[in-house]
């Protein structure tokens, strides 16, 4: 048994914080602003702290950021990539390729950062994600993918984020995809989990928004059948999801986002043009037809009677 | 006489007996008249179907996937759209010719007496596998651009329902030509009403 004061002279000094850097390109904020909804977010500043933050208390600003361009554990890029937009007068192919190099980890936070996303509509030869121009893995940081981890999402999920920087603090290693999205949280659709998942496998449609009952999927132009992502396991503000509250999915962690034409389902013939992710069409319309065949009545009714 | 397999056995039955239903219709045919035309015992057949109405099922399962088989082998051919129409129209044809109490059993027993079915083949559970194939064809040739798109049902009546309707008035004997005669006509204006303008 050692003496209280053994334990107390061996106890290591405390861990030093991780050292983080925010640093946005084209962005409409999105992803801060989730961020800033992270249940978690006083315990994660407990353990790291922002040299650099465009909302959060921090040590630089962006000027002296951008003067000084120091290392750091982990660099969050929020918005979407165009080499000559500047930030505090200095171009984004400089400041974010600088700032990269000198970061031990890279992460592209929500769909722009990923793929080009909403913001790569409005100059498609010139703008895109940090690694991926949608698909294509020919963004400015593809010299660097292995530091690189993609959270895809418009926004991403403020948990993704402090899931991987956990994972990051601990130096554990992050199963990845082909995009460098975490499996732990992409390996998922966005239909597991759907709690509608009843009324899509007997094919009983919804016909508008907002409503409890009913599948998205045909009428409403739902994605979640061929998203990944883990929207339906990891609730957004440990409450809902888009699907949870009447609103289809709209594929936004996919490197087509966005889409034409969404909130449709586009059909031949009355057949979806898209299957469920895997699902071969013989099987899927042998299932739907029999499906079809049959009316359950506790799924055609309402889940709240609002008579009663 | 190679012993069949019960497989096999099966098969035979249900052909025998779809003569039998064609022929003499539903009500009119027993199971022990089925069994004595066979060459069987009663209580044998009942051995491989437990009931006249499973029996009846079992054939519209069948007569449903031999016509699904092969619209499948025209869906995976290589023709085109127009070209497919006629593969089908002429299938279905031969098959009507060849094998007249298959399409006889689904026009005059499976949708003339629905109450046989009710328990167990609500809605298009038992024809799944030649709807299925169907389904295909209309949707991959609105895909290609050459058939519009449309509700499937109004199209599927479409061509169905002149198929069905050609076959039934060949088998009251009415028409004055063979029934493969019409075979280019019919595929004509099947297509010409389905496809894109």
């Amino acid at each position: 048994m050692k003496p209280p004061s053994a334990i107390t002279s061996t106890m290591p000094s405390n861990p030093a914080k991780l050292k983080m850097i925010w640093l946005q390109g084209i962005t409409c904020n999105g992803n801060t602003h989730s961020f800033l909804n992270d249940p978690a977010l006083e315990t994660l500043l407990e353990s790291s702290e922002f040299i650099h933050h465009p909302l959060l208390p921090c040590s630089m600003n962006l000027r002296q950021l951008v003067k000084k361009l120091p290392k750091s554990d982990i660099l969050i890029f929020e918005g979407a990539y165009k080499a000559d937009f500047e930030r505090a007068g200095m171009r984004m192919e400089e400041l974010l390729n600088t700032l990269a190099s000198k970061a031990k980890h890279i992460i592209a936070m929500g769909s722009c950062a990923s793929f080009g996303g909403i913001f790569k509509e409005a100059d498609p030869e010139h703008i895109s994600g940090i690694l991926f121009d949608k698909e294509k893995e020919s963004g400015p940081l593809k010299e660097m993918r292995e530091k690189v981890i993609t959270l895809s999402g418009c926004p991403a999920h403020p948990k993704w984020l402090s899931f991987v920087i956990e994972m990051m603090r601990l130096e554990k290693t992050i199963a990845v995809d082909e995009f460098r999205r975490p499996k732990e949280l992409y390996a998922y659709l966005v239909h597991n989990g759907c709690l509608r998942n009843e009324y899509f496998e007997w094919k009983v449609d919804c016909d508008t928004f907002g409503t409890k009952e009913g599948c998205l999927f045909y009428d409403q132009g739902c994605q979640g059948p061929f998203t990944h992502g883990s929207c339906n396991k990891i609730l957004w503000n440990e409450v809902s999801s888009k699907t949870r509250s009447g609103t289809p999915c709209v594929g936004c962690t996919e490197p087509t986002f966005p889409k034409r034409e969404l909130f449709t389902t586009k059909t031949y013939m009355s057949i979806p043009a898209e299957m469920p992710l895997g699902v071969p069409k013989r099987s899927y319309l042998a299932l739907a037809g029999a499906a079809k065949s049959f009316h359950i009545k506790r799924l055609e009714g309402k889940l709240i009677d609002d008579n009663a | 006489m190679a012993r069949l397999t019960k497989e096999e056995r099966k098969v035979s039955i249900m052909t025998k007996a779809l003569e039998l239903f064609s022929k003499e219709g539903f009500y009119q045919t027993t199971m022990p008249s089925i069994a004595e035309k066979i060459g069987m015992s009663v209580g044998n057949l009942y051995n491989y179907f437990t009931s006249k109405e499973m029996l009846a099922k079992d054939l519209i399962l069948y007569i449903a996937n031999i016509l699904g088989e092969e619209i499948r082998k025209i869906n995976e051919s290589p023709l085109s759209t127009k070209e497919k129409v006629e593969a089908i129209v002429h299938m279905y044809f031969k098959i009507a010719q060849e094998r007249p109490e298959t399409i006889e059993y689904f026009l005059r027993v499976y949708l003339s007496n629905r109450e046989v079915f009710q328990n167990c083949c609500e809605g298009m559970i038992c024809v799944s596998a030649f709807v299925t194939e169907l389904m295909i064809f209309f949707e991959e040739g609105v895909r290609s651009g050459e058939l519009k798109d449309q509700d499937f049902f109004s199209a599927f009546g479409l061509f169905m329902g002149y198929l069905g309707g050609m076959v039934f008035i060949n088998g009251e004997k009415i028409l004055p030509k063979p029934l493969e005669s019409y075979e280019a006509s019919i595929s004509d204006n099947i297509y010409n009403a389905l496809k894109s303008r």
